[in-house]
């Protein structure tokens, strides 16, 4: 495995390491609609990579031409080397997971799992070892000579992992493979997906319009947008420093403000934002020019809220509580400013409810300081 | 509980009677002693005796069953295949013409199509008999046998055959050990419409048949021209009987299995903590 000089997995930042997957310049068009527009990207092996992105952004299409059940229409995949163009879906050492996961009805657990070992010629004894194997590794050794249909919905997508993991396919694909479990389970099953990933060693490549789910799981996010991807990166820094008003709107919460940014000594940049209201301070590296456009973005819960002025921020405006979202851990206050801007502010819940001394119409402080927000300028 | 409300009473009751009636009258005068259908003489059985004598009836019953049998089989290979190609065959061309051209038969009157066969035996020279009418009863009853497993093949997950191909199945495979499993129930339903259709069919039957083949709907049709006789009425409350006993369970098994069904996935949701 390759590893940089923290011995972190990070093949992608290993200029020698060559990557699992290449897509080079693939363009799919359905009729007039492109779906996927001239889109190059590599993943590693081992990597648990996410494609993100709302529905109709391509991210299903472009898994769909991993598995081959769809062709380019130009531009290359290749999976190990290998270009994969015209190989039918049954020739590649490829295996899905579908959203509906797809398990066949008139067979049992066990011949669920089974099904693809038995196309692939290998003896009875290790088919049997094989398949024990799996019902282990997710927990299903008690359901083995059940029906897809005597079996609960968290069981159903463990047998559907189970079997498209049964081949120690090189890479194994799975489509909104959470979609249909509710909020509790689907945690606890993210983490089984880790587990497992980290166990097998398979290279993983996940589809979801769930961004909280692809920042829990993946090594790398890729940010699809209308056909093309916007960004890729760690979730980390996705969600720290993304490239533009698209990304940081779409993963988490975020307050946007617009303004003309004047670059000042030291990598400190001014954005003028209001008339009669000082300029919003803050870091860019590189350094943006005098008077383009931008977006001051910060997360909520890097701005503070207080009753009194904090002496030692950098930004400090003034306005009044128009609304508080109560989560239990944390409360989101929405704070309107005289401009009529709102800004999200979160703070987490350490006192007792009965002790909160802000509430709705008060009066108050919003500041962070100059490293806590970005300027993007698309 | 509703309401007793005599309104629903005789709805009812003027449904049923005006359906049922004539097959009751049917089957009372079939265990009728007197050899005139409408006086009633006494109950007796000796009909049904008499009906087993008669060479004619039996000849026509066996040949009935194996041209049913056959055009039925043959329907259904070739009413799946065109069923297959039309859900799952996407867009190719001539698409549109295929598919009027598979559901033409349903609304063609049989009159035309009778006749079209047995102009076109003719023309080939083909003798008629068994062969023809299983042919002729294969083309009208196709079309049944599609429309019934085109139904059920569009309302099923297509992932389902996309996971046997992933999973490393050739097409066929998929098809075979995937899909035909699925839709069995479909097949088999098709089959038995195409079945009930050969077996009743008798103007299309009456053109396409030879000398040597005569259906029992032809020979009912012929011997009541001379009068009805209660041997034929012995005849009909035995088909009666089978096509009753044949609805009934199928009805029971596929309520029973619905239960059953049910009732796993209850038990299966309660058990999620395994």
């Amino acid at each position: 495995m390759p590893v940089n000089e923290q011995n972190v997995f990070a093949p992608w930042e290993d200029p020698k390491a060559k990557p699992l997957i290449k897509f080079e310049n693939v363009t799919k068009r359905f009729g007039d609609f492109v779906a996927i527009d001239d889109l190059t990207l590599d993943i590693y092996a081992e990597e648990f990579f996410a494609l993100l992105g709302p529905s109709g952004c391509g991210k299903t299409t472009m898994m769909r031409m991993l598995a081959g059940f769809e062709n380019t229409s130009s531009g290359k995949i290749s999976i190990d080397g290998v270009d994969v163009g015209g190989v039918p879906p049954n020739k590649r050492a490829v295996n899905m997971m579908f959203q509906s996961y797809a398990l066949f009805p008139h067979l049992t657990v066990y011949e669920n799992i089974a099904f693809g070992l038995k196309r692939s010629k290998m003896p009875k004894d290790e088919i049997a070892a094989r398949v024990d194997e799996m019902l282990r590794l997710t927990r299903l050794e008690k359901l083995a000579r059940r029906k897809p249909h005597q079996v609960s919905g968290g069981q159903r997508q463990r047998i559907a992992l189970a079997r498209s993991l049964a081949k120690a396919p090189k890479l194994l694909l799975l489509d909104e493979p959470l979609g249909a479990l509710d909020k509790k389970l689907r945690q606890d099953t993210q983490f089984e997906l880790m587990d497992i990933q980290e166990k097998t060693g398979t290279t993983f490549v996940i589809v979801t319009h769930d961004q909280e789910e692809a920042m829990t799981v993946a090594s790398r996010i890729a940010v699809m947008d209308e056909g093309r991807i916007v960004q890729i990166e760690t979730p980390a820094r996705i969600y720290e420093t993304p490239n533009s008003v698209y990304v940081a709107d779409f993963i988490g919460d975020v307050n946007i403000i617009e303004g003309n940014v004047s670059p000042q000594d030291g990598g400190v940049h001014h954005i003028d934002w209001a008339e009669g209201q000082s300029p919003i301070i803050a870091h860019a590296d590189p350094s943006i020019a005098n008077g383009t456009r931008g977006f001051f973005a910060i997360r909520p819960e890097k701005v503070a809220i207080s009753a009194e002025r904090p002496a030692d921020r950098a930004n400090a405006f003034q306005g009044k509580v128009l609304d508080i979202a109560y989560l239990g851990n944390v409360s989101t206050y929405h704070v309107a400013l005289p401009t009529g801007n709102i800004v999200k502010a979160q703070a987490t819940n350490s006192r007792r409810l009965s002790r909160r001394d802000i509430t709705w119409e008060d009066t108050v402080w919003l500041s962070w300081t100059d490293t806590a927000g970005i300027i993007l300028t698309q | 509980m509703r309401r007793f409300s005599w309104f629903n009473a005789t709805s009812l009751t003027l449904g049923f009677a005006f359906l049922y009636l004539p097959m009751l009258i049917l089957i009372i005068y079939s265990f009728n002693e007197s050899r005139l259908v409408t006086v009633w003489a006494g109950f007796s059985t000796k009909w049904y005796g008499e009906l087993f004598q008669n060479e004619a009836f039996l000849d026509a019953a066996w040949v009935t069953v194996k041209v049913a049998f056959w055009s039925s089989t043959f329907a259904t290979v070739l009413g799946t295949m065109a069923a297959y190609v039309l859900v799952r065959g996407g867009r190719f061309l001539g698409r549109t013409l295929f598919s009027g051209m598979i559901y033409a038969p349903l609304v063609m009157p049989e009159v035309i199509t009778g006749l079209s066969l047995l102009l076109l035996f003719i023309a080939i020279g083909m003798d008629r008999g068994v062969m023809t009418i299983v042919l002729a009863h294969t083309t009208f009853s196709m079309c049944y046998v599609s429309v019934v497993v085109s139904s059920r093949l569009a309302s099923f997950d297509r992932s389902v055959e996309e996971a046997a191909l992933d999973l490393g199945c050739s097409p066929f495979d998929a098809f075979r050990l995937v899909t035909l499993p699925i839709i069995a129930p479909a097949v088999i339903s098709g089959w038995l419409l195409a079945f009930t259709l050969s077996l009743d069919d008798l103007v299309i039957a009456s053109f396409t048949s030879g000398p040597s083949s005569t259906t029992l709907p032809i020979r009912i049709f012929s011997a009541v021209r001379l009068g009805v006789t209660p041997e034929i009425n012995a005849l009909s409350t035995i088909m009666i009987g089978i096509v009753t006993v044949g609805v009934v369970t199928a009805s029971l098994v596929s309520k029973r299995t619905m239960t059953h069904r049910a009732a796993d996935e209850r038990k299966a949701e309660q058990n999620d903590k395994l």
